[in-house]
């Protein structure tokens, strides 16, 4: 197993130059002068064009700034926000917990309700169920983003008064140090109500970021169940009389599950672009909208940054998705 | 401790009367401030969470007005040869405090000194703190127009200029002049956090700062020591949304007082809820599409005068505008003074356009119109823009073809002197001054880089050089409004729009004023009963 893991990090490293040197280079290819952006309307004069390229280092060769770049970052520093002025590392992880709050609820919805419709549906084959069920996934999974996100609001918020229309607390609520993760936070507090509203206010947020991955997980779920369904040993354990939850909860379930958590694994790529959308319109300081503002500004630092960090957690997750698969299935352990 | 208990008497009573309650004003607003030292930044989002709430200048505008009052400043005087500006300064006034800082004496003339002296003089420690590029005091020409500050004695202070410059008063209440203390830029370069200055601000304005989390809330309280009449709301909260949609939601739940920037769409059915009362005024700011006045046959007044009259404005406003925006027919907007209301617009009329361009032997023209990427409150939509007049030159025989660049190649190459096309652009005032608006955009000195028309007109150029010197603003507007006129004949622009800024607000929002400058100001706006 460690064996199996020293490998797999070794990997790590050609990926994470990969990473870097395409981060890099991709905010350069887009068209558009940060100074001159920075600039606006007004435009500027070329002394001052120079005296600011040359502030911001942009004045040197290009591998220099590479170099410089890449030894910045293997030394823990990403640089620092054309914008804000700030470290990109502090920006990242401050708002780093907002986004991942997000999404684990968002997941924990989508296999709540995801995992159980798909076994229902692979169970009931062919019947009314199974096709409501994966119809609906169809439609969930095609459902733009932002769209679904305003008619919830409309409904839920505006008309019905449910829930808030958008941020991650009620504004009474004040937390002197934050850890950045709201439920944590309004629990650590004691205030009374203040873990209530956080959670409701991560209700919507969390359905209209979980919903695509539900559409999958369900569907993944029904096709994976259908094989394991086929198989002999399900015969077997039907023929010896097993209570039919036993079977298809425990013997099918479990070995339908690795496709599934592959697929779970690949979701987070997913989730993090639709955090993009769904923290714009639900006001979640989340990385998302700070990675889009900051291409728009052609905040280099940050683009860069942003994106290497958000690469290596992608990588860290689907690593640790291999790592489950042995816990779930023993055959690829001993390999 | 004291910003503690503040919050907590907010919080009960809040938690009493729901998130509208009456001591605290929650504001929806667009974005996130990219710091709050103002000086560093050139957003209004900026402004609005930084000068605004937490800042005062020696100078500041009369609310809903371009006007000039005196600020921190108790009065000013200018020297007869107009080169120097002698500031009487306010006694008694308090900076804020916060767990890093206490200040042991009150704002004084080593404020001011400090305040332009980082942003000016490169040997300053605070010059390239948080990458100190001072975009407006570059841009408003700052380094060039100021030789020295002096400090006669600890109230008074005196700006020695390179020239007279008229509008310097008012470039004094910009945002950029916010003033910082500059005893907490000591302590704060001693403890080795000069950026403290940008993260956790300390001014003299009605609000001290309190938190700030990015993309999400900015939470101030009652600066209780305010020098002016103290706010009227114990609290002011900022709701970061950037979603204008969401935004009216939120308005609509009660879950914000007041909103920035409404969709122009949505208007109209917020005008018509009971429980949303909607201010608008006409924005300080133009749209305008800027000829090349030096490449043929643009060059030519009286080609540029026929194209102009083959726009129909109305349509732009109608489908562009979606109504939130009136007629252009001055480079200025008509909230600004010396706005020349004689001036007659040029007609709508394709037939005396279309005779026009023949009888100056101009036939088969094809030309570009250059359409931003981006929207801007001055042309919330260029491409629409551009594809209607597109449509309305083709009545008139001349052939459109719409080019577009991406936002920074944009701005770059349309200030190319020999671009090809004609240029959709637009401007939104910084202080007030014509001199803002003529001479940035239609003087000599622009060519190449703002005036977009590459215009360079004698007698127009005399004229707003003649008016930027004198300090008496009678005889400035006269010029101004004589330079208009010039500017109507030779037509180096279309003129097209001025938009109109709307706020929407709960019934209960009482004294909120709109600023003509764009920003919004919170501490005259308290609840009625």
């Amino acid at each position: 197993m460690l064996k199996y893991l020293a490998a797999r990090l070794l990997t790590f490293v050609p990926t994470f130059i990969g990473v870097t040197l395409i981060s890099f280079a991709f905010i350069r290819l887009l068209p558009g002068d940060p100074i001159i952006v920075m600039a606006g309307e007004r435009g500027m004069t070329e002394e001052r064009y120079a005296e600011l390229s040359a502030q911001l280092g942009f004045d040197r060769p290009i591998y220099v700034q590479f170099w410089e770049y890449l030894t910045g970052v293997l030394q823990g520093d990403l640089g620092q926000s054309f914008v804000t002025r700030r470290p990109v590392w502090d920006e990242f992880f401050s708002l780093f917990p907002a986004t991942l709050e997000l999404s684990i609820f968002a997941m924990i919805f989508a296999l709540a309700l995801g995992l159980p419709a798909g076994v229902i549906a692979a169970v009931n084959r062919g019947k009314f169920f199974d096709r409501a069920l994966m119809s609906t996934a169809l439609v969930g999974y095609s459902m733009p983003i932002f769209w679904w996100a305003l008619l919830l609001i409309i409904i839920f918020s505006g008309q019905l008064g449910w829930t808030p229309v958008s941020g991650r607390i009620d504004l009474i609520y004040y937390f002197s140090n934050p850890t950045g993760f709201m439920v944590i936070d309004a629990i650590k507090s004691g205030q009374e109500g203040a873990l209530a509203s956080a959670l409701r206010h991560l209700v919507l947020p969390a359905i209209v970021l979980g919903t695509i991955p539900l559409a999958v997980i369900a569907r993944q779920t029904r096709s994976a169940m259908l094989e394991v369904l086929g198989e002999d040993y399900i015969r077997t354990a039907r023929a010896k009389g097993l209570p039919p939850l036993r079977i298809n909860g425990i013997h099918a379930l479990r070995n339908a599950l690795i496709p599934v958590i592959t697929v779970i694994g690949l979701s987070v790529g997913t989730l993090l672009a639709g955090a993009i959308l769904t923290e714009t319109i639900f006001s979640w300081p989340g990385i998302g909208k700070w990675m889009v503002d900051s291409i728009f500004r052609r905040d280099y630092p940050v683009v860069q940054g942003g994106l290497l960090l958000i690469a290596v957690m992608v990588m860290l997750v689907n690593l640790t998705v291999d790592l489950l698969y042995g816990v779930i299935n023993p055959k690829i352990r001993k390999r | 401790m004291k910003l503690r208990s503040y919050l907590a008497t907010a919080a009960m009573l809040a938690l009493g009367a729901g998130a509208a309650s009456a001591q605290s004003l929650v504001y929806c607003s667009e974005g996130s401030p990219e710091g709050f030292d103002p000086a560093l930044y050139t957003s209004g989002t900026t402004f609005d969470a930084s000068s605004q709430p937490i800042f005062n200048r020696l100078a500041q505008f009369i609310p809903g007005t371009t006007e000039v009052e005196p600020g921190l400043a108790e009065s000013w005087e200018i020297s007869e040869d107009g080169k120097t500006i002698t500031f009487k300064l306010r006694e008694g006034v308090k900076f804020h405090s916060n767990d890093q800082f206490t200040p042991t004496r009150d704002f004084n003339a080593d404020d001011v000194i400090f305040t332009f002296d980082r942003q000016g003089n490169p040997e300053n420690p605070y010059n390239k703190v948080s990458g100190g590029s001072w975009e407006y005091y570059a841009g408003m020409s700052m380094p060039e127009l100021l030789e020295s500050i002096e400090k006669v004695d600890d109230y008074t202070v005196k700006f020695h200029l390179t020239r007279p410059d008229a509008p310097f008063i008012a470039n004094m209440a910009m945002d950029f002049a916010s003033i910082h203390s500059k005893e907490y830029a000591d302590a704060m370069m001693e403890a080795g956090t000069p950026e403290a200055l940008n993260q956790k601000p300390i001014g003299t304005g009605p609000f001290v700062f309190q938190a700030y989390q990015k993309d999400a809330i900015i939470r101030y309280v009652r600066n209780p020591d305010y020098w002016g009449p103290p706010a009227r709301v114990e609290a002011l909260i900022f709701a970061i949304t950037p979603d204008a949609s969401v935004r009216y939601q939120k308005v609509k739940a009660g879950e914000c007082h007041v909103m920035a920037y409404p969709n122009p769409a949505d208007v109209q059915e917020m005008k018509d809820n009971q429980d949303i009362v909607v201010m608008e005024q006409e924005g300080l700011n133009v749209g305008y599409m800027a000829y090349n006045t030096q490449v043929p046959p643009f060059d030519n007044p009286k080609v540029r005068k026929a194209l102009n009259m083959a726009i129909d404005k109305q349509a732009i406003i109608d489908v562009v505008f979606q109504g939130s925006g009136q007629i252009a027919k001055n480079p200025i907007p008509p909230t600004m003074w010396s706005y020349q209301d004689t001036v007659e617009d040029d007609p709508y009329d394709p037939d005396a356009a279309k005779a026009m361009l023949a009888e100056e032997g101009v036939s088969d023209l094809s030309m570009k119109i250059w359409a931003m990427p981006v929207q801007r409150p001055y042309n919330p939509n260029a491409r629409r823009m551009a594809e209607l007049m597109q449509e309305d030159f083709s009545q008139i025989g001349v052939n459109v073809e719409i080019v577009s660049y991406e936002w920074g190649e944009y701005l770059e190459r349309s200030s190319d002197v020999d671009r090809d096309g004609a240029v959709l652009l637009g401007w939104t005032g910084d202080n007030g001054d014509p001199d803002n608006f003529l001479a940035v955009l239609l003087g000599c000195d622009g060519v190449g880089a703002s005036n977009r028309a590459q215009w360079c007109h004698e007698p127009f150029d005399e004229l707003i050089n003649k008016a930027k010197v004198l300090t008496d603003q009678d005889e400035r507007t006269k010029l101004y409004e004589e330079a208009q006129i010039v500017f109507k004949e030779q037509a180096p622009w279309a003129t097209i729009a001025h938009s109109v800024v709307y706020m929407p607000m709960r019934p209960e929002v009482d004294n909120y004023v709109v600023h003509p400058l764009g920003t919004h100001i919170f501490n005259e706006v308290g609840f009625s009963d």
